[in-house]
């Protein structure tokens, strides 16, 4: 700019960028065009290859001669059911949890509702600043859980289930209700939805803590100072100020469930089933779990290819329009967060 | 406006409701937290026969699994993983050893990556690329670990193998490579976060004093940020250690010792994967197993909790300054 002659002469070092530098800059930029390159080949390759196998029959009918032919349909059903219990098991809970949490719980830390505690002595009273010691212990604790399980690793979960809901839990229902003959202590859809529960149950308890952080104290105060209970605030202003927040949580927890494939294995995911699971005692076909038998199993790895990579882009489809819808919530509120401060 | 609230119930119902609603939600949380502390409990319970059971330490114990070698000239013959043979052989190191090779490169590909582009994109990208840049690479968070392992083990190997010459189509190279993109997201959200949240006054500082904007970068802002990229290093590491698909698909699943990248891998979490399913209950292979999770468990367990506590520090220390 040609009236720039009065600017101090610090500036134009600063504006001015040696060859050097470009090229550094240019090498750093370098590494997001790699990754959107390697982001964008693996999903131009599935789509290229995958798309062209989506036909009316692919997603209607089950697979057929050894699974070289034929559909996907009872995969299809199988993981939609699955995702379909595991979201109405771990987005209740997992909200009810958070606004426990957040809202039940103490707002003061331990050491806070311990230096109380100790300062009533011989008060009346003193059990109630005494329980309230206990929650906040309990607060942490259950907190820093959350964080952690969020970071176990998903086959740690499978053992979980294997272990927990089909040995001890099914295996003690069938010694009590069969007689020992084995209908809940095998892998099944209930056990499988359970386990990917547990498994998604973080994402949606921090998410949802996060959104009730952003509501703020004052609106629940003017609720209250109104005469409305405590469950009436919950309920009428900060739930609902909350949602989107929730909203995204919810559904990224979902989408992860739904392309999780390690604790299924053992918890009730089939191989091959001429039928659709119609009770929870039922194992089921799963499109994650169908791409792992298509692609160490197959006895003829050309034949299956095609199906393949259609079962891939399928499961792709689905987990990525959840994890869009998710991704798009956050963005719009974030900056609808921003243009209000 | 009508309050519909106030006066279409009487008080002491909605007073009721409240209480109700108060044990309801005590309820689910208390319910969700114990499972919590379940699982961390169950895991570990199933492993103990490793310890107190005697006809299971007889071929189950911590001896055969860290340190017994069998008779052999090379680490292949002296350390293996045969739990089914009629004489099993239960060695963790060859599978040790193939989840650390995975590891190895899975980082070297995500942390050079997922740090340069973060760097890129918080001091660089102009604020419309940013906000392309940062949801795109989280689509990469959303590709099932299933579907890249899937690419791995189909497209991906063949390409490397064309590429390189590897005798091996699977290998720590291939697997490494699908794990560090599952890796590069974490890496980089982590990163960028702790990039974006270096004060603005630090680079003010440092451009008046006539810096360049790249020199800022790399002199200050990068150093300044340190403890963010330890963070990502750590919770990377953590959830390469744990990742099950990718490795069990296209790490070659050879449990062999050896230290060569070329050479096909198992991990331990491939091997719970791949054998949980047709082990005999109670068995000492079981326990094995079990024991593998408890190991990751714990593993997972130090290396999160030592990378929220820096991000925490980190926030808190950002806030003290900002």
């Amino acid at each position: 700019m040609s009236g720039d002659s009065w600017v101090p002469s610090v500036l134009p070092a600063y504006r001015r960028r040696p060859l050097l530098d470009r090229l550094w800059v240019a090498l750093l930029g370098l590494s997001v065009v790699l990754i959107l390159l390697a982001l964008f080949l693996i999903l131009g390759n599935i789509a290229i290859n995958g798309a062209g196998q989506l036909s009316w029959e692919f997603i209607s009918q089950p697979p057929r001669e050894g699974l070289t032919a034929g559909g996907i349909y009872p995969a299809i059903v199988g993981t939609a059911m699955l995702v379909m219990i595991m979201t109405v098991v771990a987005v209740p809970f997992g909200v009810a949890t958070a606004v426990y949490l957040h809202e039940y719980t103490p707002a003061e830390g331990p050491r806070l509702a311990w230096v109380r505690f100790r300062a009533s002595a011989g008060r009346k009273g003193r059990a109630k600043l005494l329980l309230r010691f206990v929650s906040t212990l309990l607060a942490v604790a259950t907190r820093s859980a959350v964080a952690n399980l969020a970071g176990v690793p998903s086959i740690v979960f499978g053992l979980f289930g294997l272990g927990f809901f089909i040995q001890f839990v099914g295996g003690g229902m069938d010694r009590a209700l069969h007689g020992g003959e084995i209908v809940w202590g095998q892998g099944n859809l209930i056990w499988a939805a359970l386990t990917l529960a547990l498994l998604t149950l973080p994402t949606v308890i921090v998410a949802t803590e996060e959104a009730l952080r952003t509501v703020a104290w004052e609106q629940r105060e003017a609720s209250l100072a109104l005469g409305a209970t405590r469950w009436e605030t919950i309920r009428r202003i900060v739930l609902p100020a909350a949602m989107p927040g929730i909203l995204t949580g919810g559904i990224l927890g979902i989408s992860r469930g739904a392309g999780e494939v390690a604790p299924i294995l053992f918890t009730g995911a089939a191989y091959y089933l001429p039928y659709l699971p119609e009770r929870l005692t039922d194992q089921f076909m799963h499109l994650g779990y169908h791409v792992l038998i298509l692609s160490t199993q197959s006895p003829d790895v050309e034949a299956t290819k095609p199906i393949l990579f259609g079962t891939v882009f399928v499961l792709l489809a689905l987990t990525f329009l959840l994890n869009l819808t998710g991704v798009l919530i956050r963005a719009r509120t974030r900056s609808k967060m921003r243009e209000g401060r | 406006m009508r309050s519909e609230l106030s006066q279409s119930r009487p008080a002491r119902l909605r007073h009721a409701i409240d209480g109700l609603m108060t044990g309801v939600f005590t309820g689910a949380g208390l319910i969700a937290i114990a499972f919590i502390f379940l699982i961390f409990f169950f895991t570990l319970r199933e492993s103990l026969p490793v310890f107190i059971n005697p006809e299971v330490k007889e071929e189950a114990n911590l001896r055969a699994f860290f340190i017994e070698a069998q008779p052999g000239d090379s680490m292949i013959d002296r350390y293996i993983w045969q739990p089914t043979s009629a004489n099993p052989k239960m060695s963790f190191i060859p599978l040790i050893l193939g989840t650390l090779k995975a590891t190895l490169v899975g980082l070297l590909v995500a942390i050079p990556l997922g740090v340069a582009a973060a760097l890129f994109t918080a001091e660089f990208a102009p604020r419309r690329l940013r906000e392309v840049i940062k949801p795109v690479i989280e689509l990469l968070a959303g590709i099932p670990s299933v579907v890249l392992g899937f690419f791995a083990l189909i497209v991906l190997a063949t390409w490397v193998q064309d590429l390189f010459g590897f005798t091996y189509r699977l290998n720590a190279w291939n697997a490494g490579l699908a794990l560090g993109l599952a890796l590069i997201p974490i890496v980089f959200s982590i990163t960028e976060d702790g990039f974006t949240a270096v004060p603005r006054s630090y680079r003010d500082a440092s451009l008046a004093l006539g810096s360049t904007r790249l020199q800022t970068a790399i002199k200050v802002v990068l150093p300044a940020a340190a403890p963010a990229i330890f963070a990502a290093f750590v919770l990377a590491f953590g959830r390469a250690i744990g990742e099950t698909m990718i490795l069990l698909m296209a790490g070659g699943n050879a449990a062999i010792t050896s230290f060569d990248l070329a050479d096909p891998l198992r991990t331990l979490s491939a091997t719970i994967a791949a054998e949980l399913g047709e082990v005999v209950f109670g068995s000492g292979h079981y326990a094995a197993l079990f024991f593998m999770g408890t190991l990751l468990f714990v593993i997972t367990f130090i290396s999160n909790t030592a990378g929220e506590l820096v991000i925490r520090a980190m926030r808190k220390r950002m806030q003290g300054e900002g």
